[in-house]
């Protein structure tokens, strides 16, 4: 009986224990982990600096490992919250798919495989070497995605359309298991990114 | 679920869960025990195995995912690059206890299929997925060298 009483109450403990975090979840403050809405930069009056404000809030994801690291510096990617180099060595190759014999899908299939930790998607590739981001700073991240020559010959618009529709950059926020996903989400990312364009797509000094 | 798959040109019927790695399906459920198990992580190469033509690591590939792409295992893979390769180690006595060699010889004809004169450099960077714990990489270069002349010829 007093076991029975001692269960019972450790249970009613373990209960209030996932009510009190399923309230903390649905009232919890915005951490780094969340991106800041746009409007909240409506109050920064100066349109120049407004602009800057939002690439910099934006910046939270683009220098977030699971951006970073499919942006790295050298021929090699990087791996893990902690941008390790990846292993087993592989490189971009010519159209950032990997070399002959070594492909980025000749382990990343279609989705991720989360019994194994290993991540997926049907476009797993590099970023190719003009956009690499890894070390730099945000002002010259902001250069080089704005400029054709290195972007791929993005304009505005296909800026825009590949930060806040491609499903390859979406995964960011849906690494599975193991992999911290990036702050907040694709959405208010690129509502960020279409409000720094909006404000003339002015780059942080560096 | 029950699903018919192509192994080695042959349509077969297996009875398997969604997610069960191809690894195991061509492991236990069809017998095909040529292709080893090393790490289960995509880390190893054992697992190496042809899908369409491009190597891939079945141990991380749900069969769920692999649709209607034919499986080419050690057991089924032929053509000239195959045996280049197959005689090039028999000749130069490549594997040591042999438990990576499957996955060896995979990426081995794997590469030779794309690039017919491969430079140490290609060879390293498309074999580096293959682990082998006897370091057998020595003899493999040379031998991938040696296929790559017999090819030419
Ligand atoms: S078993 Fe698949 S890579 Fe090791
Ligand atoms: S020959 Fe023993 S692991 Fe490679």
């Amino acid at each position: 009986m007093m076991r029975a009483q001692a269960l019972l109450v450790a249970g009613a403990v373990a209960v209030t224990a996932l009510v009190a975090a399923a309230v903390a979840q649905t009232t919890r403050q915005p951490t780094a982990k969340d991106l800041r809405p746009v409007p909240s930069f409506q109050n920064i009056a100066d349109q120049q600096a407004r602009s800057i404000a939002l690439f910099e809030e934006a910046g939270k994801v683009l220098q977030h490992p699971r951006c970073v690291n499919c942006h790295p510096a050298t021929e090699r990617p990087l791996q893990s919250d902690a941008m390790r180099p990846h292993q087993p060595l592989v490189v971009r190759g010519a159209d950032g798919h990997g070399v002959p014999g070594m492909t980025c899908n000749t382990c990343h299939h279609v989705a991720n495989f989360d019994a194994a930790r290993v991540p997926g998607h049907p476009q797993w590739h590099l970023a190719p070497a003009s956009m690499a981001w890894e070390g730099r700073t945000l002002g010259e991240i902001c250069a080089q995605i704005k400029d054709p020559n290195r972007n791929g010959g993005k304009d505005m618009a296909a800026l825009l359309h590949h930060m806040a529709e491609d499903t390859l950059v979406g995964w960011g926020w849906s690494p599975g298991p193991g992999r911290e996903p990036a702050p907040g989400t694709q959405a208010a990312f690129g509502a960020l990114l279409r409000a720094w364009a909006d404000t003339g797509a002015h780059c942080p000094p560096s | 679920m029950a699903l018919a798959i192509k192994v080695n040109g042959t349509m077969q019927s297996v009875d398997v869960d969604n997610d069960a790695p191809l690894l195991w399906v061509l492991r236990d459920a069809l017998g095909l025990a040529g292709t080893k198990f090393g790490c289960g992580v995509a880390q190893c190469g054992a697992c190496t195995v042809f899908v369409d033509g491009k190597p891939m690591r079945s141990c991380t590939l749900p069969i769920s995912a692999l649709g209607t792409r034919e499986v080419t295992t050690i057991e089924g893979v032929s053509g000239r690059e195959a045996e280049a390769v197959q005689q090039a180690w028999i000749a130069r006595d490549v594997p040591q206890c042999g438990y990576c060699q499957s996955g060896q010889v995979m990426s081995a004809v794997a590469l030779l299929k794309q690039v017919k004169k491969p430079s140490d450099r290609d060879i390293d960077l498309a074999m580096n997925g293959n682990v082998c714990r006897c370091a057998t990489y020595v003899r493999i270069r040379a031998a991938i060298h040696d296929a790559a002349r017999a090819l030419e010829g």
